[in-house]
């Protein structure tokens, strides 16, 4: 006799329980997306929260790190809105699109929805929900991940953008996702962003403002053949902040994603990205800063479907204080997948004893004639290297930011637009400022 | 007053004793040479003087100045004025050039009280001091040494005492690895910054550097001590001789 040993519900489970058979006949959508919904949250509550003995989140145990499920944050009223304008994250030092969401809702008062290119088209995920057109939800590239059966089960709201085949943007579009109030909620956030054949879009994400909020967020992104998309998305903040972008990439397409993290108490990145097409080449590139007890999980599927692709891959993680760094990158070379590129590096930097880092990087290779590597480091500031700039006057702080702000800055040196460059380096330089 | 004084320095490193009670007078101005075999403690005199961790000090002193440097960080003696140059120059990748010499500069004032350098004088000096050296745009432009060759490493440390203007400049082994010509840019470089108020310690193993910086003082170092001291000619005669006699001398 077998008996499966499934361990009692947390009180984060219940409570996802509790939230969702309240909300259930609230969330936007119509029927169609109610069904969707119930899948969605019975594929949840088959297995619960994820945790470490599943292979995926060994390293980010949500059962052990989501003590309490936070009910889900109130729409967001006048006063909301006047703190997440007050908040200051409305700008970015580049000049973009902005799209505001607070507290889990897109506020239209707050974005730039003005003068939209020809063939581009905006949408909030909330109307799209209710008009029950959501035949691409969950098809871009689908998984049976937990945390993204829970963002189906609770979507709320986000953004669906359409750009039109060969249409370039003048400007980047930058979703800004704030969250407001000391009480904190749960917030869910999906988008499906389509950019179609040979167009070009850069776009910008960003989540900031109070530490008390539970963010789950999803993107679809479907990057159409010939096209040419930048995807930054920052984390500023956050109690617990669950992402995960699922990118499908055309032919010939040039992507590139980075992913920079400098705030949130317990964040998990996930990138399920399927190369398509053949002759696309992608940048996948990140960098994190962690300090007291933060934990950062970046965890990464590379899938070659179609020979002939490039990927470059670099993560770059600095962890001070008693934080966690975790990275997990998966390539896997389809069959027919031949003279696939992929190189993948992680690198962690420790600054203190007590900082620890978990470095995963796996390949699966089904086709015999590809060129595929990875290589994972991790360390403390050379020695040497400070005597160097010390023995030139340099302070020990001052040397110390410097080989940091150098660490970081490789892998930044991937994106492509300038001013965002500066402004991920000036949110180092803040993060450097305060370690001292 | 010296500029430099060691005073019976006994130095170990990772319990072995290294410097024996070494003596050194540097006057202002002057050139002294330091020569001796390998393992006679040459390079351990030219850390711990720039106050390099795990060289420890159990006996002696260092005077710049007249001040006692040995309390100090390697930063805070740079900013008094002492320079080493490396025998191996490090790559810092990332860091470039330029953003590495005025962020020394600045730090150095700032030690010094005194204001930050303007940007057209940093740069008017930079280029001025670069150009004599060879050193073209390009290279200030990319990580410190990265992918620069022997020679243009040690053409980098030049440039970098050159922009900092030290008071005592120490060279440790700043030969090593340099073809004659490189030798020579490197040579004419140090020879250029000689000043009345700026010394050199030159660190080497070989006379051929002494060609090009002609000392006034010559120093045989042995056994972590000196052992004789001389003009120029001493160095003459240790190429003709070797370090053999120095060596039974000092056992």
């Amino acid at each position: 006799m077998s008996t499966e040993v499934r361990a009692s519900k947390t009180d984060a489970e219940s409570a996802l329980e509790t939230h969702f058979a309240a909300a259930r006949h609230s969330l936007p959508g119509a029927p169609a997306v109610a069904s969707l919904r119930e899948n969605a949250f019975r594929r949840f509550a088959a297995d619960g929260l994820p945790h470490r003995r599943i292979e995926e989140w060994k390293y980010t145990d949500l059962r052990a790190l989501m003590p309490a499920a936070k009910p889900l944050a109130p729409l967001p009223d006048g006063a909301a809105k006047l703190r997440a304008k007050e908040a200051g994250a409305m700008h970015l030092a580049i000049d973009a699109r902005r799209l505001v969401f607070v507290d889990g809702s897109f506020v239209p008062e707050l974005s730039d929805l003005a003068a939209l290119e020809g063939g581009l088209t905006i949408r909030s995920m909330a109307a799209l929900l209710v008009s029950g057109d959501v035949g691409k939800i969950g098809r871009i590239v689908p998984t049976d991940d937990i945390a993204v059966a829970l963002n189906t089960a609770f979507m709320g709201d986000g953004v669906m953008i359409d750009v039109a085949p060969r249409v370039a943007l003048s400007r980047p579009i930058h979703l800004i996702f704030v969250n407001t109030g000391e009480h904190g909620g749960a917030v869910f956030m999906r988008s499906l962003i389509t950019i179609g054949n040979g167009a070009r879009a850069m776009l910008v994400e960003s989540h900031e403002g109070s530490d008390e909020f539970q963010v789950n967020t999803a993107l679809e992104l479907d990057v159409r053949a010939n096209a040419h998309v930048d995807h930054v998305k920052i984390t500023r903040a956050g109690a617990l902040h669950v992402s995960t972008l699922m990118a499908c990439v055309g032919a010939q397409a040039r992507f590139n994603e980075f992913l920079f993290t400098a705030g949130g108490a317990v964040v998990r990145n996930q990138l399920f990205v399927r190369f398509a097409g053949e002759g696309t080449v992608a940048g996948i590139r990140g960098a994190c800063l962690t300090k007291h007890r933060q934990h950062v999980d970046t965890t990464l599927v590379v899938e070659h479907v179609a020979g002939g692709c490039t990927s470059r891959e670099m993560f770059k993680s600095v962890l001070d204080g008693e934080s966690h760094g975790i990275f997990q990158g998966k390539i896997i070379v389809r069959p027919h997948a031949q003279k696939t590129d992929a190189k993948m590096a992680t690198h962690a930097l420790l600054l203190s004893d007590s900082a620890e880092a978990a470095n995963k990087p796996e390949l699966e290779i089904f086709a015999d004639d590809v060129q595929c590597g990875h290589g994972a480091t991790s360390g403390a500031l050379n020695a040497e290297l400070l005597f160097y700039l010390k023995a030139r006057g340099i302070p020990q702080n001052e040397a110390e930011a410097l080989l940091i702000q150098a660490f970081v800055g490789e892998a930044v040196e991937g994106i492509e637009h300038a001013g965002l460059r500066d402004t991920l380096m000036g949110d180092v330089a803040a993060w450097l400022a305060e370690r001292k | 007053m010296h500029l430099l004084e060691v005073k019976h320095l006994h130095v170990e490193v990772d319990g072995n004793k290294i410097l024996n009670g070494l003596e050194l007078s540097v006057g202002k101005g002057s050139v002294h040479a330091i020569m001796g075999p390998n393992g006679s403690g040459k390079s351990t005199l030219a850390h711990v003087l720039a106050g390099k961790q795990d060289y420890v000090v159990t006996q002696g002193e260092v005077l710049l100045d007249g001040d006692d440097i040995l309390v100090l960080d390697p930063h805070e003696r740079a900013a008094k004025g002492l320079f080493l140059a490396f025998q191996y120059p490090l790559e810092i990748p990332g860091v470039a050039t330029m953003t590495f010499l005025r962020t020394a500069m600045n730090a150095q004032r700032k030690q010094r009280g005194e204001p930050e350098i303007s940007t057209p004088d940093f740069l008017k000096r930079v280029r001025q001091v670069a150009g004599k050296l060879g050193i073209d745009q390009d290279m200030l432009r990319r990580g410190v040494n990265v992918g620069f060759s022997g020679g243009e490493k040690k053409r980098n440390e030049i440039l970098q005492m050159a922009v900092l203007e030290p008071r005592l400049c120490v060279l440790d082994e700043t030969d090593s690895g340099l073809d004659i010509d490189a030798l020579k840019v490197v040579a004419e470089g140090v020879n250029h910054l000689r000043a009345p108020e700026r010394s050199f310690v030159v660190i080497t193993h070989y006379q051929r550097l002494l060609n090009y910086i002609v000392p006034d003082v010559v120093h045989v170092l042995s056994k972590g001590r000196i052992v004789r001291t001389g003009g120029k000619e001493l160095a003459l005669e240790l190429e003709a001789s070797g370090y053999a006699q120095y060596q039974d001398a000092a056992a």
